[in-house]
């Protein structure tokens, strides 16, 4: 930090917004403190995404597309920092790329990395994500993560380019794993669904209760019965589908839910056959996110996303934020002026990113996965924070989630 | 003790000193401890020298920063979620008054002279300075995301403010109520003090971990301290407070989640101590002869009594609910 503290008499830089010159990112300045500028710093970077037909909520309360998420974020992010960057004689320019369904990830990413673009906010699903990271024109880049939570970007898909914000599905099951353990419900019936997704959420869910001690009591899949969605009726059907699903089911104390795709999970609520709570990817569940969440400051987060984007905030968006945060970190504190210099202090253990979670956070070295703590939120409210009180590590308490070092399958090869 | 009327404080001291001429030498001061209790939507108002609960104040919602005038006559009080000042009369113990402050005030400060009060608008980038008596508006000055830290400095020629979502200490002059200066700290700096003598301006940066001490005239970071308790986990030091002591020489700064205060030697900027009080202390204030320091903890609803001699803490009060900030008035 001393190191990297930069004073800046803002009387002399404040003016100089005229100055701005859109210089390529590749020659853009750091914010070093020991020189008078009279020029301002300019720094690139790119969004990268795409619009995916995602299947529609259950709920009618939660739009089906929102065509900005993830975006609206970092451009709030965007918003800070220049907001903070006219004090500094700093300036952030954000460069927006949204492909439609089915759009050439590869050729888009092309375009960024060949007009210079190496700071890239990858709104993207895992495929796209490796395709990008792959191309030999962004192996210096610096790819932030902030929409896959695929455990496997983590371990034996990790990239070296690659940082992931977002937090792994591991990291999720493991914080609900430790609340639970914590409530002394340990007997989880596992209900999944039958997507690919639903599959591999259910394998952290029983990775999770296996290091933490819990028992799957039981396990079944459903699939989704046409005429079970939102129909007039509906719900009658609903009423008799999910005592039938949950019925004969040994003695358990919480229903974790694996539907990812949202076909049932939101139905299993006061419907299964015994009363129990329900967690998982509904009910109780864990996230970097909730429009809901106001600990640490983050109400006024919620207050500014509002008013630039009309709407509530959600995971996507809020780490879109929190990539613009750290680039400007990088530049602002690191004194970052080109990309290895970005990567020099993003991978710093030094690095206190600032997320509205109470602590600063960097990154794990052995797979680039941001450390955090995790929400466990129902709809309307925080219900707690993991790691849980008890759970304890040597180096930071945020390890107990998702891959520890020793369980870590990364070799940074690529 | 815990009626009062209209001169409720003479009264009460009449009567302390009365007490103390039996049991005991009479104490050199007595003070009245206002503290702010975010989630209470209060101000628990306790005496100094008994510790009892004197009176508990409602406020408008959310109370946070609060801040005595120069003359001991108001109590100012940033009640965030009403976005107005509540002024409370000294004299009645009570709201008489409110000030508009702008959306979301957190903190404020008073000029030396009581004739101004400078406001930190968390919600909207700018602090707000108003005439204390009239509430006029003087200026509007937009400064980085998150304001909250405000100080004045002792000659009364300067405010300082800080930004917490852009990392920033902003230097106002009072003359021209213009920005002069934007020092880069810390990440998310909370608060912010002069020395006694006025020639640095020392911060807190909650998630940074640290204190930067800053040259008031040359607006550089001369110093930039680190805290290490044995045992605790770094992520959980996060300096939010800062008290002088009377004379200057050390620093408390209260840790928030360590549930330590750290004592720092101005001179040499080494730690010296830490004194562990309750959860989450957060702002922090002296008595009126320095002898006492008293730290305001959130999580615990209390407010620990700390000898400056021995930095020893002596004995935790309970208050309201969330408290958050103090005011201490002769």
């Amino acid at each position: 930090m001393k190191r990297g503290i930069a004073t800046i008499v803002a009387a002399v830089l404040a003016l100089t917004l005229a100055a701005a010159t859109s210089a390529a990112p590749s020659d853009a300045q750091g914010a070093s403190g020991s020189t008078a500028k009279s020029k301002e710093v300019v720094t690139h970077y790119a969004y990268l995404g795409m619009e995916y037909r995602e299947p529609a909520p259950l709920s009618l309360l939660k739009p089906a597309v929102i065509p900005d998420e993830g975006l609206a974020g970092v451009r709030l992010g965007t918003n800070y920092n220049n907001l903070a960057g006219k004090f500094l004689g700093l300036k952030f320019v954000l460069d927006e790329t949204m492909l439609p369904q089915g759009g050439d990830v590869v050729a888009a990413a092309k375009k960024l990395l060949a007009s210079g673009q190496h700071l890239i906010i990858a709104d993207l699903k895992a495929p796209d994500l490796l395709a990008v990271a792959d191309l030999p024109q962004a192996k210096d880049a610096i790819i932030l993560n902030i929409r896959a939570r695929d455990d496997v970007l983590r371990q034996t898909q990790c990239r070296r380019n690659v940082f992931h914000l977002i937090p792994s599905d591991a990291m999720l099951t493991d914080a609900l794993a430790q609340y639970l353990v914590w409530k002394k419900w340990t007997r989880w019936f596992l209900v999944r669904g039958k997507h690919p997704a639903d599959i591999e959420y259910a394998n952290d869910i029983t990775r999770s209760a296996k290091l933490y001690g819990a028992k799957i009591v039981a396990e079944r899949a459903y699939e989704l019965q046409t005429g079970a969605r939102r129909v007039d009726t509906g719900y009658q059907e609903i009423q008799t589908q999910m005592p039938m699903l949950t019925r004969g089911v040994p003695d358990y104390d919480v229903a974790f839910v694996a539907d990812e795709t949202n076909s049932f999970g939101l139905y299993l609520q006061y419907r299964t056959t015994d009363p129990r709570p329900v967690v998982g990817t509904d009910g109780l569940e864990a996230t970097a996110w909730g429009a809901a969440y106001e600990s640490y400051a983050a109400q006024t987060l919620h207050d500014d996303f509002r008013k630039l984007a009309h709407r509530e905030i959600t995971v996507r968006d809020y780490e879109g934020w929190l990539a613009a945060h750290l680039l400007e970190m990088a530049v602002k504190h690191g004194n970052a002026s080109n990309v290895d210099a970005v990567r020099k202090y993003i991978t710093s253990d030094n690095l206190k990113l600032a997320g509205y979670k109470g602590e600063g956070m960097n990154f794990r070295s052995w797979d680039n996965q941001l450390r955090q703590p995790i929400l466990l939120m129902d709809q309307l409210s925080l219900v707690s924070i993991s790691p849980q009180p008890g759970f304890l590590h040597p180096t930071y308490n945020t390890d107990t989630l998702g891959f520890d070092q020793p369980q870590s399958l990364c070799k940074f090869s690529k | 003790m815990k009626t009062v009327n209209h001169n409720g404080r003479h009264t009460r001291v009449a009567a302390m000193c009365l007490l103390l001429l039996v049991l005991a030498p009479p104490p050199a001061w007595s003070a009245m401890l206002f503290v702010s209790n975010e989630r209470g939507n209060t101000v628990t108002v306790l005496d100094s020298n008994t510790l009892k609960t004197i009176k508990t104040i409602p406020t408008g919602q959310r109370p946070r920063g609060i801040v005595a005038g120069p003359h001991g006559k108001w109590v100012y009080v940033c009640v965030g979620d009403s976005n107005r000042i509540d002024v409370i009369d000294v004299s009645k113990l009570a709201v008489t008054r409110h000030l508009p402050s702008g959306a979301d005030p957190e903190l404020l400060a008073v000029g030396n002279n009581g004739n101004r009060v400078y406001i930190a608008n968390e919600d909207n980038a700018q602090v707000t300075v108003l005439n204390a008596e009239t509430g006029k508006l003087l200026a509007e000055i937009p400064v980085g995301s998150e304001p909250e830290g405000m100080r004045v400095s002792p000659n009364n020629q300067i405010t300082v403010a800080t930004s917490e979502g852009s990392s920033l200490v902003h230097f106002i002059d009072n003359k021209t109520l213009k920005l002069v200066a934007s020092v880069l700290v810390g990440t998310r700096p909370r608060v912010v003090t002069f020395t006694p003598d006025g020639r640095y301006v020392w911060a807190s940066s909650e998630v940074g971990g640290t204190v930067s001490v800053i040259d008031a005239s040359t607006h550089q970071v001369v110093q930039t301290i680190g805290f290490a308790i044995p045992g605790m986990r770094a992520e959980f030091i996060q300096p939010v407070g800062i008290t002088m002591s009377k004379d200057g020489s050390e620093a408390f700064i209260a840790l928030g989640p360590a549930n330590h205060v750290a004592v720092v030697n101005t001179k040499t900027y080494k730690v010296s101590d830490y004194i562990i009080v309750g959860q989450r202390p957060w702002h922090m204030a002296l008595s009126p002869d320095g002898s006492k320091l008293y730290s305001v903890n959130g999580f615990t609803n209390d407010v620990t009594v700390v000898d400056v001699k021995s930095l020893k803490p002596e004995v935790s009060v309970h208050v309201g609910r969330l408290p958050w900030g103090i005011a201490v008035v002769p």
